[in-house]
């Protein structure tokens, strides 16, 4: 029998193992599914078919000079990559990637398939992934520099406004399901519909708030090349830039987690065995195969809209937060909450 | 004049921007599939045209002989000045010694070259000709001085019918008694 501590450990490094190892991917995904919508064939020399290419990169950077600019505050130029970087690899903590692993030679009870099964689950997600705008804002301001500053201040701005239609859009789920917790929440789920399609609402303004939330295009405002040169990492380079680059895209693997988590069921699919608690090794791990490809499903789209949509100005995106989606998160609330009062009685 | 401009009236679900958002979503998961216009080059060539100004090189006649008498024309029209010849005598008992010179060394200077193809059009022999190399590289600044060697290796033979040992009522050139009437007609 393993220790249950070990056993935790080893299902943390697999977790971030995993993640890690996808968000690499998505970089490549990037790269390849943008040259296929312009008609070209994209990174095709490391290795086959370039599936080499995140090593290259990663060595790349590794071997790249790390600059630090004379006229940075030293301390909090160094602190924000991290900043940037680690909430989404703690947010990842509490969403269930399977049911359970029944593995009786390693544990008498099944492992469940998520690190921390927490009951207040999503709050602790939006906790710990609003202090992602700290990263941005701290290197904006540390680097001492104008662009990366104009690129602190509009994010600042943007992930603030869009935390709040995030926020509420999800109220309805919870409502629905009634609990936080986000095995409860598949579990709901698997048993009944995917809230997905009975909270479409929901569901369209969290996909949205949660583009503004990753900074990514069409609301990349932050970045914004063309005006800002690269926004608030001008100023970075080798691993700290590799830092904000993967924790950019680790935010849009935990962004897609939740979303397949919140709305698309998860692990479970709606039929027998994949829509209850796995009682075979064999089944948990397909729970987990089913939850990874939801999730990878999500960030397709995410690179498939990237690649469409032209940027939104400044006061769009803002109006659109503020104006648009704030109301509309709260005609939701009430609108869900006076048909489940129907229903239920 | 002021000109009205149209606008049209947008729907209120055609103002929502999801139309116009779908129909690219659309448009680009279209052309995933699609044909793909990358040349991979370095294994493949971009087509160039005929006329198309590459390196200069020095050719060989059919024979193998070295088209080149060492004029010096090309030297002296070369704008940039990237042409150096270092020109020999023929020796009198050379088979062909009514050409009289021929370069001992021939030096194109590679970074210096513009490629505007002066060299070729002054060329009285059609010794010098612009192939269709375009990319060429080097490590050194020696690397790219390009001596006679290596643009006669670049140049190859060129299949025509001027040359210099050619005159009129001459025999082709692989009669057996060629080199003979050469002489003769040196002497002459």
């Amino acid at each position: 029998m393993i220790p249950l501590l070990l056993i935790h450990l080893i299902k943390i490094a697999c977790v971030i193992g995993v993640m890690l190892g996808i968000v690499a991917y998505t970089v490549l995904a990037e790269r390849k599914i943008c040259a296929w919508m312009q008609d070209r064939i994209g990174p095709n020399r490391v290795g086959p078919f370039g599936l080499l290419q995140p090593l290259a990169d990663g060595l790349k950077f590794v071997f790249k000079e790390d600059v630090l600019p004379h006229h940075v505050n030293k301390v909090y130029f160094t602190l924000a990559p991290m900043i940037a970087m680690i909430p989404a690899l703690i947010t990842i903590a509490v969403v269930p990637w399977g049911s359970q692993l029944v593995i009786p030679s390693i544990s008498h009870d099944p492992i469940p398939g998520v690190i921390a099964d927490l009951n207040v689950g999503i709050l602790f997600v939006f906790a710990i992934a609003s202090l992602g705008v700290y990263g941005i804002v701290l290197a904006g301001w540390a680097s001492n520099s104008k662009y990366p500053f104009l690129g602190g201040i509009r994010s600042s701005a943007q992930m603030i406004s869009y935390e709040v239609c995030l926020g509420l859009s999800v109220v309805p789920v919870f409502m629905q399901v009634g609990s936080l917790n986000l095995m409860k929440v598949v579990e709901y789920q698997a048993q009944h519909t995917w809230l997905g399609f009975t909270q479409p609402l929901s569901l369209f303004i969290f996909l949205v708030s949660a583009f503004a939330e990753t900074n990514r295009l069409p609301f990349d405002l932050p970045e914004a090349e063309q005006e800002l040169v690269g926004g608030y990492h001008t100023e970075y380079s080798s691993m700290k830039f590799a830092m904000f680059f993967l924790g950019e895209y680790a935010a849009m693997f935990v962004a897609s987690a939740l979303m397949a988590t919140l709305f698309l069921g998860g692990w479970s699919l709606p039929f027998a065995p994949f829509n209850a608690r796995a009682q075979t090794l064999n089944v948990g791990l397909l729970h987990i195969a089913i939850f990874l490809a939801k999730v990878c499903c999500f960030l397709f789209f995410f690179i498939w809209v990237r690649w469409t949509i032209p940027r939104f100005r400044y006061d769009q995106l803002m109006g659109l937060g503020w104006k648009i989606f704030i109301p509309l998160t709260l005609l939701n609330i009430l609108i869900s909450g006076v048909v489940l009062a129907v229903i239920t009685k | 004049m002021t000109m009205q401009v149209k606008r049209p009236k947008l729907t209120i679900w055609e103002r929502t921007y999801l139309p116009q958002i779908l129909h690219g979503l659309w448009l680009t998961l279209k052309h995933i599939p699609q044909r793909k216009f990358t040349r991979q080059y370095p294994e493949q060539k971009p087509p160039l045209h005929g006329a198309y100004r590459g390196a200069p090189t020095l050719v060989k006649d059919p024979e193998g002989r070295v088209k080149c008498v060492s004029c010096q024309l090309c030297e002296f029209v070369c704008p940039p000045k990237a042409i150096r010849i270092t020109p020999t005598e023929r020796p009198d008992d050379a088979p062909d010694a009514n050409v009289e010179k021929e370069p001992k060394d021939f030096v194109i200077d590679m970074l210096r070259c513009i490629y505007c193809g002066y060299c070729e059009e002054v060329c009285p022999e059609e010794a010098i000709f612009l192939k269709q190399d375009f990319a060429i590289t080097g490590y050194t600044r020696e690397e790219l001085q390009f001596h006679k060697g290596k643009l006669l290796e670049l140049g190859g033979v060129q299949p025509d019918s001027i040359w210099k040992w050619k005159f009129k009522g001459a025999p082709p050139p692989d009669a057996p008694d060629a080199p003979k009437r050469v002489a003769e007609t040196a002497a002459k």
